[in-house]
């Protein structure tokens, strides 16, 4: 009784592409989407075409608000009470679902057309085994008994590769990690094998190395079953690692449409070209190569120009052509389907960069302004109070840190969650005590010295940008008076006039314009509070500032900009960055130094260059090939991590990563904490693997034709390391 | 998502009163002297004459602002309109051609009839007081001690219950066990108690309020709290050096205001209830001072009789409709959060 080799027998996946006669599994045709709402028809998505044959996956990427979820809700008729679709039609098999009554819609959903959200926890129901509510897909839907159901539901959670799925079964939603959700909400999609799977951005809330294991099982589902895919994301890696075809999409239009090769290397509208020239691709630098931003912002759906909606924003606009009448979709000579929503196809040079940015002068390091030295953080938390004094449990949230940082330097500290990156954040800002080691800035201890003892001028000294623009400013205060707050607070003016005039200067500084200084945080953009945060920071005059991913809840075209503003404020007053991020395209982009932390513990250390080159840590290795980079000549070696990362109040006793690790090494890395070893001045490697291994390790990361690590390298690869978690690993993912 | 700059446009009278500091100022010109005049009473002497003058503009205007602010919700007009309207009459009644509440003229006289050349609109009680008189009078000390009792409970929830949600520990500890203690007495026994120890009077309702809504106020604000200290700007005042009562009150307090003034609403109308059924059972405010649980109590008796019923449909009928207002005002608040 396994689902999978059914489907697998019934639908051998054919080449996307092939086969012009098929028909396709979904067609839309001139989808045209709107929402009512009280200020009249809003436009969501217009003019959209898309045609799925089966077996292909498609990708469809833009920025928030381009319409990307509403064309997925809009194939589920899924509209809600206020949208509605105003024109096209949407083909499924050859049929127009338009025309589909409730109960046909019903049928096809779960059965013929599944979907995946992006939050896994609120997909599956919180009251319900995962058991049960796996069954009950082939019970509606196949009219299976009981058993018969739960047979498949643990069939189909082996084949996206849980571990354990009995106990999987039996266990509440909350009772697994985010990981294991998402995999269960995948199987739960599969399970009534259908012809389309749609995935709404189903990675974005999972941690990278996680994300790595997720996306290659779509990929093997694509392969395997011959499902059909559409995989909405706004990050072009992740498109360019699972799709054939992609269409890129700007304020409710798709703007370009083409096999991902043709897009993503021959782009043919100025808005694909400025989406790639924004994102930190690993041959751009902060100073050699820096990020280009697209000038402007985003028009509102009832405010969008004329003719191409990208023009106000576009290099290359014609006035009189671009503004005049609709822009059609025109195809490219040459290429597989490939269409762009550009006039000026032809007269534009493609082969230039988009808009050359300004080389800048790279600011040399200065003294060391901030050391940690062997700086240990551990909570105590009692278990089972309840009826007696309950067994006392250490968690290890930070485990002897120790590195420096200088003046004018950006050091990113690189993890996924619960590497303890907040609670060292929290040790420095004075909201938490060290309980052992020294952390010191210039030559104040504040490793135990929490907030409230510490001097204005010390608190100024050390600032903070946070992650959620949505978060970092109060709603209820103007942008001004929070700014003016800061500046106060820490008395770096004391006449109220002064404080003004120095609020407004700081809003120059991030680029805003002066009457924002009287608005509410409301009024503001993402991009635009996130500006207002760094002009927080930056009020008191910092020596450091605590950068927590402050770019990765912002659209890739504004993240260029508040990145490489960020950078210049930072060369500019030579203060030092530390940059805490998961994202190691970023890191690779703005570091001068990188930590690598996992589990409250440095893996790594050394200098981008350093990190980024052999010899790897294990864990960094990992984490640099889970990284997708949106470049077709970027070659990556293929690793992925089994498992999750464990909880910090039950670390392993030895190397904290031991659990995950390819290359571990039975009876010591469980036992044993790893030596730190120095690969040259400050490039330090915590690991027990020998000198020799470490160094004959290859580059993860290939750029242009170099000799590349094939698809077909990776088992052997595998195979070769004597690893029995690897060569178990490696037997689980061929017998499937 | 961008947002579009709003250009500043001429903003229109209404909207330059709906700021929150001109709202606060004339909620101020038309409460206090309010206030005064039912509370301190005898301590204001002559002044009483025209204290109330003032306060007949400033709810006018209050009431046009508010219309114009919540015009997009029927309900939350109707609801205003309501409250304003008793709020008017309480503000003017000294101003209105009214007999004296307390002078009995004519017993038991039915509505809209004449005696001794006088016109009875609602007619008299059984001691024959004019009960149009008594009605709007009644009305008056209901408002103001009953929406006085509220902002003192709300006052001291609010504070406990930010101490309890954001600094934690035992202070949370600590409150949370005096609010379950307090909550875990029936409401009307613990007015009885505190008000049968203390004695009846407006500002031991006042007390008795406060101790029998505050502990559910706490819990409320402490939610609220709990969810917004983790939120980064809280982090940002922190790391910045900012004092506990200052995060609480400056950076936190704002931001919970939307569901604390929907709960503040339907509050009042639950005060204005048990006030009056206080009063109903002797332990309010005392007699002969008009007051419509008195002027319910008064009329139990005779109102059995069909004919004299009126007695106590209209003090019945004016609690009423006070209390529905007030929970329409909080309906019409909450579907307009939910709009936005």
């Amino acid at each position: 009784m396994s689902m999978a080799s059914d489907a697998a027998a019934a639908a051998p996946a054919p080449k996307p592409g092939e086969g012009g006669s098929e028909v396709p599994v979904l067609e839309c045709r001139n989808l045209c989407i709107s929402y009512f709402t009280r200020a009249g028809e809003i436009p969501a998505v217009v003019d959209f075409n898309l045609k799925l044959m089966p077996g292909e996956s498609h990708g469809i990427v833009g920025e928030s608000g381009c319409g990307k979820s509403t064309v997925a809700l809009a194939i589920m008729q899924y509209m809600g009470k206020n949208g509605r679709i105003v024109g096209g039609e949407i083909l499924f098999n050859g049929r127009d679902m338009r025309e589909m009554n409730e109960e046909e819609l019903r049928q096809i959903r779960g059965s013929q057309i599944a979907m995946v959200y992006q939050e896994p926890m609120a997909s599956l129901n919180p009251a319900m085994r995962v058991g049960d509510q796996l069954a009950e897909v082939p019970i509606y839907h196949d009219g299976a008994t009981k058993e018969e159901a739960l047979a498949r539901a643990r069939a189909m959670l082996e084949s996206v590769r849980l571990p354990e799925p009995d106990r999987i079964l039996r266990s509440y939603p909350h009772q697994i990690s985010g990981g294991q959700q998402q995999r269960v909400v995948i199987a739960m999609a599969l399970l009534s094998s259908p012809k389309l799977l749609l995935l709404d951005e189903p990675t974005t809330a999972l941690d990278v190395t996680v994300e790595a294991g997720i996306v290659d099982l779509i990929r093997e589902i694509a392969d395997e079953y011959g499902t059909s895919m559409i995989y909405i994301s706004h990050n072009l890696g992740l498109i360019l690692e699972t799709c054939d075809r992609i269409t890129v999409m700007y304020s409710g239009e798709a703007v370009e449409v083409g096999t991902v090769n043709d897009v993503f290397d021959a782009m043919r509208h100025p808005y694909t070209q400025g989406l790639f020239a924004s994102i930190p691709l690993p041959h751009a630098d902060k100073n050699a190569r820096p990020l280009v931003a697209i000038t402007g912002q985003l028009p509102l759906p009832h405010e969008r120009p004329p003719g191409c909606n990208f023009g106000p924003r576009c290099d290359h606009f014609l006035a009189g052509l671009c503004d005049s009448g609709e822009i059609p979709m025109l195809p490219i000579t040459g290429d597989d389907r490939h269409y762009s929503r550009c006039v000026r196809i032809e007269e534009i040079d493609w082969q230039a960069a988009a808009g050359e940015g300004i080389v800048k002068s790279a600011a040399p390091p200065g003294d060391v302004v901030l050391k940690v030295d062997e700086m240990t953080k551990h909570y105590e938390i009692e278990e089972g109070a309840i009826f007696f004094a309950g067994e006392k449990k250490t968690v290890k949230a930070n485990e002897r840190l120790s590195f420096e940082a200088r003046e004018a330097e950006t050091v990113a500290i690189v993890g996924e969650s619960g590497c303890g990156k907040s609670t060292f954040a929290k040790v420095l800002m004075g909201l938490e005590e060290a309980t052992s080691g020294e952390v010191l800035l210039g030559n104040v201890e504040l490793g135990k010295m929490p907030v409230e003892k510490r001097s204005p001028e010390t608190i100024a000294k050390l600032q903070m940008i946070f992650q959620n623009p949505f978060d970092t400013l109060n709603p209820s205060h103007t942008v001004g008076g929070q700014i003016a707050r800061v500046i106060k607070k820490f008395g770096v003016e004391k006449d109220e006039e002064k404080i003004n005039q120095r609020v407004l200067e700081l809003l120059d500084i991030v680029k805003l314009p002066r009457d924002f200084a009287k608005r509410r945080p409301r009024q503001l953009s993402g991009g635009q509070k996130q500006r207002v945060g760094i002009a927080r920071a930056f009020a008191g005059n910092p020596s450091v500032v605590i950068a927590d991913e402050p770019v990765s809840a912002l659209d890739v075209s504004v993240q260029a900009a508040v990145t490489e503003l960020l950078m210049d404020i930072q060369r500019e007053n030579r203060t030092t960055l530390l940059f805490i991020s998961h994202d190691l395209s970023v890191v690779r982009y703005l570091a001068d130094r990188i930590v690598v932390m996992y589990l409250g513990q440095i893996m790594e250390q050394g200098t981008t260059e350093e990190i980024f080159s052999p010899p790897y840590h294990p864990y960094t290795e990992a984490l640099l090939s889970a990284v997708p980079i949106a470049d077709t000549k970027v070659k990556k070696r293929h690793i992925v991590l089994s498992g999750e990362i464990p909880s910090a109040s039950n670390p392993p006793e030895g190397c904290p990563f031991c659990t995950r690790c390819p290359y571990v090494i039975e009876g010591t890395c469980e036992t044993v904490p790893p030596p730190i070893r120095a690969f040259g001045p400050g490039h330090l490697i915590a690991c027990h693997l020998s000198e020799e291994t470490l160094k004959a390790m290859q580059p993860v990361i290939q750029i242009g034709e170099g000799p590349i690590p094939a698809e077909a390298d990776r088992d052997a690869e595998k195979g070769e390391q004597v690893s029995p978690v690897a060569a178990a690993e490696s037997e689980r993912r061929s017998d499937v | 998502m961008a947002v579009a700059a709003e250009p500043a446009p001429a903003r229109s009278l209404f909207a330059r009163l709906a700021q929150p500091r001109p709202a606060l100022a004339l909620l101020l010109l038309m409460w206090v002297p309010l206030v005064a005049y039912v509370m301190f009473n005898r301590q204001i002497g002559d002044l009483r004459e025209v204290v109330l003058l003032p306060a007949i503009p400033a709810a006018l205007l209050l009431y046009a602002v508010a219309v114009w602010s919540w015009r997009e919700s029927t309900i939350a007009v109707i609801g205003v309109t309501l409250v304003f309207f008793w709020l008017l009459l309480a503000l003017s009644a000294p101003y209105l051609p009214l007999l004296d509440p307390n002078k009995p003229v004519a017993p038991f006289v039915t509505p809209f009839t004449e005696k001794n050349g006088v016109f009875y609109w609602l007619g008299t009680d059984t001691r024959g007081r004019d009960m149009l008189s008594r009605t709007i009078w009644g009305c008056q000390r209901v408002i103001v001690w009953g929406i006085t009792a509220t902002v003192v409970a709300y006052f001291v929830g609010a504070m406990l219950g930010l101490i309890a949600g954001y600094l934690g520990g035992w202070w949370d500890q600590v409150v949370s066990f005096l609010a379950n203690v307090l909550l875990s007495f029936p409401v009307m026994i613990l007015f009885i108690l505190i008000l049968n120890y203390l004695g009846p009077s407006g500002f031991n309702i006042v007390i008795a309020v406060t101790f029998s809504s505050a502990p559910a106020i706490m819990r409320i604000v402490r939610g609220l709290a709990l969810d917004v200290k983790t939120r980064d700007y809280i982090f940002a005042a922190q790391t910045r050096g900012e004092s506990a009562l200052r995060i609480m009150v400056i950076e936190l307090l704002p931001n919970v205001r939307g569901p604390l003034i929907v709960d503040a609403c339907l509050r009042l109308g639950y005060t204005t209830v048990a006030i009056t059924t206080l009063t109903f059972l002797g332990l309010g405010l005392q007699p002969p001072d008009p007051d419509w649980g008195l002027m319910i109590k008064e009329a139990s008796s005779t109102a059995l009789l069909w004919k004299f019923s009126y007695m106590l449909l209209i003090p019945a009928l004016s609690v009423s409709s006070l209390i529905l207002g007030f929970n329409l005002m909080a309906d019409g608040l909450r579907e307009m959060s939910l709009r936005d």
